[in-house]
């Protein structure tokens, strides 16, 4: 294997023959270079796509702060290398390495990968191969790296089960640090691979898929997971924080240009409105917000440390951020004359969002995006997101008013149910605001229209649901290009292949590995990209694997099928999602649940780490006897026990 | 860092400013951009010590408070070599500039070196081709000989060329016109040449 002084004269060479060299130098402001050779526990985070986009990751960022505040720890970033990079790299011999040290990945004892999507899993593979890190977990010997993930896409783990030798399910700030601990007192004791797995496998919120076998009905649908071991946790709950710990401040500036140049600071996590497409709104539960101040004072210090142009506040739901109005005056007052962009992205669609965002003296280049996501009543009570169409109207109004010429209208198609006139109501719900936008700033006014096409997710009220066919998705857009190719709108859509991969590998079994595997094998890599992205090989790789990609895709699934996610568990019930599913298609709304509880089932799974945290951060409201289900507790005790550990010392000094 | 391409080095210079709390001074207008004025872009690969830049401040402030400001803010990579004071009303840097000198290393042996130069400069043109645009070179280089090789006895040389407007000669061009690969070489801005000396 080559040292890092050897990477390092051979990229030299190879540097100057690439694209934004840039990408692959490391040695930003604020990177954490350790004594690599004193570190008991070394750790790569890898996202799985180019540095301009994981740089942006603010989960890996989030993470790289932790691990590297640690004494006994250290934690080293490392992308995808593009096209014409890996090329390079091949043809030099170099392996994938660390942008700090340029160790290889293979001398790393954990290496992470963030999954925040499923188009990055071929990724995931190619950098295992460039990295010289066997691809399959079963190939793995006690010298390799344990390969890690987490992130969004990680909530249905089984399409990577053969390549992940332990996921994380859920938020990783706790987590992280058990699995570290476990990763060092299994290196102390000199163990083999397998006790480590298992370990792992005991850490709340870790799953680890070779301590379990997948079974099929004999019609090929899943029947279930057993475990392989007796003490293989089943099923696996989620991880939280039960408050949202300090935001990190001390952000890698990066010196050339990536897609978000700008200080991340999560509001809130969490969303209580229940739209039932959402997957974001249903794994992330329950709400925690942070307090103003602690916003603001993250804010100055990343400001001091980083010096970027820009603040995004994030969540999935700024609007019900319950200080917003005090976090924007905040934010206005301290920050103003600074020459600073601020976003406050998920606005609600009401005229109390063009104040915030006209007092946040916000940009007016890009325009102000609203997300009605569906434009008929009917629609809208089936997705129980209820947007009245004249608010949208006097909102649009109010938006092209006050200086914004754009306005961004992002829509879904494929809901359960849609109809074409479902969609022919997208298209007039876009001229009356354009309609809008003239009668108030004339042919300045413009509508950005972006329909993306709809993928029911695993953990969701749609999960029963089937994805619409290509066919279908063509007649939809085929409509919308007709009726919007009209001056001043301009149309986006999603490529109906790009749904269906998405769509296959969200809701897939252990099966689709081999699927995963064959279509890398053929070249399939950057799925994200769509000039990368390779339909033809994916269909042969079904083949292949003798897979249906129509079985996973477009079956309207039975009400009482099995799931092969159904082992992991985020807190909400298979019976309140199916709940929800009834109610949309009897077209029933459900409230934001901030004010009622309607029992999703987070309450019991978490009330002991609620308890032991107590404070009006958890925006659920409070509810006298929840109603345990066995699942749930049996979580919660793991849970309660796991943050037991993790704030043993804060509970030591109560006592005191 | 020498991977930084000029409107990006521009940005760190932005969030350099920033991070000091020193108040940079913008332009009007609904999209205002610092006022910052980098006397020469330094194409990507390659490193210096004689860079200048211009920067405009909303307050005067004395010189040793900017530098140590600016000091304590700069990313790795960039170092203050000198602070001062300019005229506001100043000619631009880009006005000023003649000419800038470049040393080169060459990486790999390259036979005939001597002689390559020695023709290359007797030619009366460099016809060449850059973004479809065809130039001549050999004006554009004001100098160019050899230096004592380095330790390890690689060639190394020395050369100047013109940067007025419209007639910038590039290092990089300079290499493929000799004949040797960008990436076999490291080349490194020493000095730049201004009109009133």
């Amino acid at each position: 294997m080559l040292t890092f002084t050897e990477i390092e004269l051979r990229l030299e060479r190879i540097l100057p023959t690439v694209q934004k060299p840039g990408r692959y130098t490391g040695g930003e402001m604020n990177q954490v270079v350790k004594n690599w050779d004193t570190i008991e526990t070394r750790m790569a985070l890898v996202f799985p796509d180019i540095y301009d986009l994981g740089m942006s990751n603010l989960g890996l960022a989030i993470l790289y702060d932790l691990i590297n505040q640690r004494a006994d720890a250290l934690a080293e970033r490392a992308y995808t290398p593009w096209l014409d990079m890996e090329a390079a790299m091949r043809a030099a011999g170099v392996p994938l390495y660390s942008l700090e040290s340029k160790h290889p990945l293979r001398l790393f004892d954990i290496v992470g990968f963030s999954l925040p999507y499923e188009s990055v899993y071929t990724n995931l593979l190619n950098a295992l191969d460039l990295a010289d890190i066997p691809l399959f977990s079963s190939q793995r010997g006690d010298g390799d790296p344990v390969v890690i993930a987490g992130g969004h896409a990680c909530f249905n783990p089984e399409p990577m089960h053969a390549f992940v030798d332990a996921f994380v399910i859920g938020e990783g700030e706790e987590v992280i640090h058990d699995i570290i601990d476990a990763h060092r007192d299994w290196k102390r004791s000199g163990g083999t691979r397998s006790t480590l797995l298992r370990a792992l496998a005991h850490i709340p919120g870790v799953y680890v898929p070779s301590l379990y076998e997948a079974r099929y009905q004999e019609d090929g649908a899943f029947a279930r997971l057993e475990k392989l071991t007796p003490d293989a946790p089943l099923p696996i709950g989620k991880r939280i924080v039960a408050k949202l710990p300090p935001p990190p401040t001390r952000f890698i500036v990066p010196y050339i240009e990536t897609v978000h140049n700008r200080i991340p600071v999560e509001i809130m996590r969490g969303c209580t409105r229940g739209c039932r497409f959402c997957h974001a709104g249903m794994v992330n539960r329950p709400v925690r917000e942070r307090q103003v101040d602690e916003i603001v004072a993250a804010l100055d210090a990343a400001l001091a440390a980083t010096g970027f142009e820009e603040i995004g506040l994030l969540s999935l739901s700024s609007s019900d951020y319950t200080h917003i109005l005090e976090l924007v005056k905040a934010i206005s007052e301290r920050f103003a004359g600074k020459h600073l962009g601020v976003s406050l992205p998920s606005l609600r669609i009401e005229s109390f969002s063009v104040d915030l965002m006209d007092a946040l003296r916000a940009s007016r280049r890009g325009g102000f995006t609203l997300a009605p996501e569906a434009a008929s009543d009917r629609m809208r009570s089936i997705i129980n997101k209820p947007v009245q169409t004249q608010q949208l109207l006097d909102t649009a109004r109010e938006i092209y008013s006050r200086g914004w010429p754009t306005i961004k209208l992002y829509f879904m198609i494929g809901h359960p149910s849609e109809t074409l006139e479902d969609v022919q109501a997208i298209a007039e719900l876009c001229k009356a605001t354009l309609a809008e936008g003239r009668k108030t700033i004339g042919n300045r006014a413009k509508v950005n229209a972006g329909v993306s096409t709809f993928v029911p997710k695993p953990h969701t009220p749609f999960q029963w649901a089937p994805c619409d066919t290509v066919e279908q998705i063509r007649a939809k857009q085929t409509l919308l290009k007709r009726e919007l190719g009209v001056r001043n709108i301009e149309l986006k859509w999603t490529k109906p292949e790009d749904t269906l991969l998405e769509a296959w590998l969200s809701r897939g079994d252990r099966r689709m590995s081999d699927v995963i595997y064959r279509a890398w094998q053929k070249g399939a890599k950057f799925d994200a990209w769509q000039d990368q992205f390779c339909f033809d090989i994916w269909q042969a790789a079904f083949a292949d694997a003798s897979l249906d990609p129509a079985f996973y895709t477009h079956r309207q699934r039975p009400l009482d099928e099995a799931f092969p996610w159904d082992h992991i568990s985020i807190g909400v019930r298979k019976k309140y999602l199916l709940e929800e599913f009834r109610r949309s298609q009897a077209g029933e709304l459900r409230d934001d649940c901030r004010e009622q509880c309607f029992a999703c089932g987070i309450l019991p799974t978490f009330a002991g780490l609620r308890r032991e945290n107590p404070g009006n951060e958890w925006k659920c409201p409070e509810v006298k006897s929840p109603a345990a289900s066995h699942q749930s507790s049996v979580i919660s005790e793991q849970l309660s026990a796991a943050s037991q550990r993790s704030t043993g010392s804060n509970l030591q000094k109560q006592a005191l | 860092m020498r991977y930084t391409g000029h409107l990006d080095l521009h940005r760190a210079w932005e969030r350099t400013f920033r991070r000091s709390g020193l108040p940079l001074a913008y332009s009007q207008g609904f999209h205002p951009q610092p006022k910052i004025n980098l006397g020469s872009a330094l194409p990507l690969g390659i490193t210096s010590d004689c860079e200048v830049g211009d920067f405009w401040l909303e307050t005067t402030l004395p010189v040793s408070e900017i530098t140590a400001a600016v000091e304590k803010a700069l990313p790795p990579g960039i170092r203050l070599t000198t602070v001062e004071e300019v005229d506001l009303h100043a000619p631009t840097l880009q006005t000023q500039l003649l000419a800038m000198e470049y040393e080169i290393l060459l990486l790999e042996p390259f036979s005939g070196l001597d002689e390559r130069l020695a023709q290359m400069l007797s030619a009366v043109s460099l016809p060449r081709q850059r973004r479809d645009k065809a130039y001549d070179l050999r004006p554009l280089i004001e100098a160019l000989h050899r230096l004592p090789d380095d330790e390890q006895g690689h060639a190394r040389l020395q050369a100047r060329l013109a940067a007025r407007a419209g007639a910038t000669g590039r290092p990089e061009e300079l290499m493929a016109e000799i004949g040797v690969p960008v990436e076999a070489t490291r080349i490194h801005r020493t000095r730049l040449v201004w009109a009133e000396g």
